[in-house]
């Protein structure tokens, strides 16, 4: 490949890109979001985010796997329980990531 | 308070995220440079694209001679998702300038959008200072992004293994006390349950498909569960639940 084509995969990868994140920004000042909409929208945060750590956290190898001999599943246990109980958000992390890496050491 | 206070907040509500984000910069490097790309390239795919996953997508696709259309119209899919965090924030931003407006578009990945997004919910920042908490949350990734994209390019290859360290834990944690707080509703632990079970599901579609999928129907199973949820609530308080 020249650097003819580089240049445009990179500037075609921007536009898409921006695009997309910018174009609800660009008419900001005149969207009307419907009320339905804005309805739906503030379920964003806990959809998203949760699509994007399951499989992360649930799959290895190219397979899901539920087992509770997993840094990665213990660790998310941990800090899902602390969360929804003392509402903490460091305090979650925290011991969300010292399960994780205590047992991801003691199982080698 | 200050501009600089107001940057503080947005960077500290990232630091976990940051933290998890180093290994996937390095890593983006280190596989740039051993797919033989230019390094250029890759520091000016991460510079002005800067969008972590579809960058891996996209030089994985490079390095099997995939057709132009083809990389941008994958980049397309895997970050629609953003699409929806950019509607959800437009009530916050519609009063400021188009040039804010148009860094904070730039800098809308998923970190900043997870960082920032609950400090207007809970009203720790305000429609008028808010952006300058964004803009601290996105300056702080793309310094790191930056950096670790260089990182990986020269020395990925001395710190073999890295991806195993564990380190984008940080980021599941992160996540995970970020959705929590929200469970207050039986709507939104629906939608959470719809989403991540989706996600396991379709997680083998190409192109972060499945994670776009599982994301509208956790959105699409939250709107229905909280149209009914309200009508029982109302049900209740005029008593003809009992």
């Amino acid at each position: 490949m020249n650097t003819m084509n580089y240049v445009l995969i990179l500037l075609g990868m921007f536009v898409v890109t921006f695009g997309i994140r910018f174009v609800l920004f660009a008419k900001a000042n005149k969207v009307v979001m419907p009320a339905f909409l804005d309805r739906g929208l503030k379920f964003v945060p806990v959809a998203v985010l949760t699509a994007i750590i399951t499989p992360m956290v649930f799959v290895s190898n190219n397979s899901v796997h539920v087992s509770l001999d997993s840094p990665w599943v213990l660790g998310a246990l941990f800090a899902f329980i602390t969360g929804i109980w003392l509402q903490k958000q460091l305090l979650t992390i925290i011991v969300g990531v010292f399960v994780f890496f205590t047992v991801k050491i003691v199982s080698g | 308070m200050s501009v600089l206070q107001e940057m503080k907040r947005g960077f500290i509500a990232s630091i976990p995220m940051i933290v998890g984000g180093i290994p996937f910069g390095i890593l983006f490097g280190s596989l740039a440079s051993s797919y033989d790309l230019s390094p250029w390239f890759a520091i000016a795919m991460s510079m002005f694209v800067f969008a972590g996953s579809a960058q891996f997508v996209a030089i994985g696709l490079i390095s099997i001679d995939t057709p132009l259309w083809v990389i941008v119209s994958t980049t397309f899919i895997v970050n629609l998702r953003h699409l929806l965090y950019a509607a959800d924030l437009v009530k916050y931003i519609k009063h400021l300038p188009i040039s804010t407006r148009f860094i904070m578009g730039f800098g809308l990945i998923d970190e900043t959008y997870a960082a920032v997004r609950p400090l207007y919910g809970t009203g720790a920042i305000s429609k008028e200072s808010g952006h300058q908490a964004f803009l601290g949350s996105f300056l702080s990734f793309y310094i790191m992004w930056n950096i670790t994209t260089v990182i990986g390019i020269m020395f990925g290859e001395l710190i073999p293994g890295m991806s195993e360290w564990g380190l984008e834990f940080a980021m599941v944690a992160t996540f995970i006390g970020i959705i929590t707080p929200y469970l207050k509703s039986y709507p939104f632990w629906l939608s959470m349950i719809s989403a991540g079970m989706s996600s396991l599901i379709l997680f083998d579609l190409p192109n972060n498909l499945g994670l776009l999928l599982s994301a509208i129907i956790g959105v699409a199973v939250g709107y229905i569960a909280d149209v009914q949820y309200s009508s029982n609530v109302n049900a209740f308080e005029k008593g003809e639940v009992k």
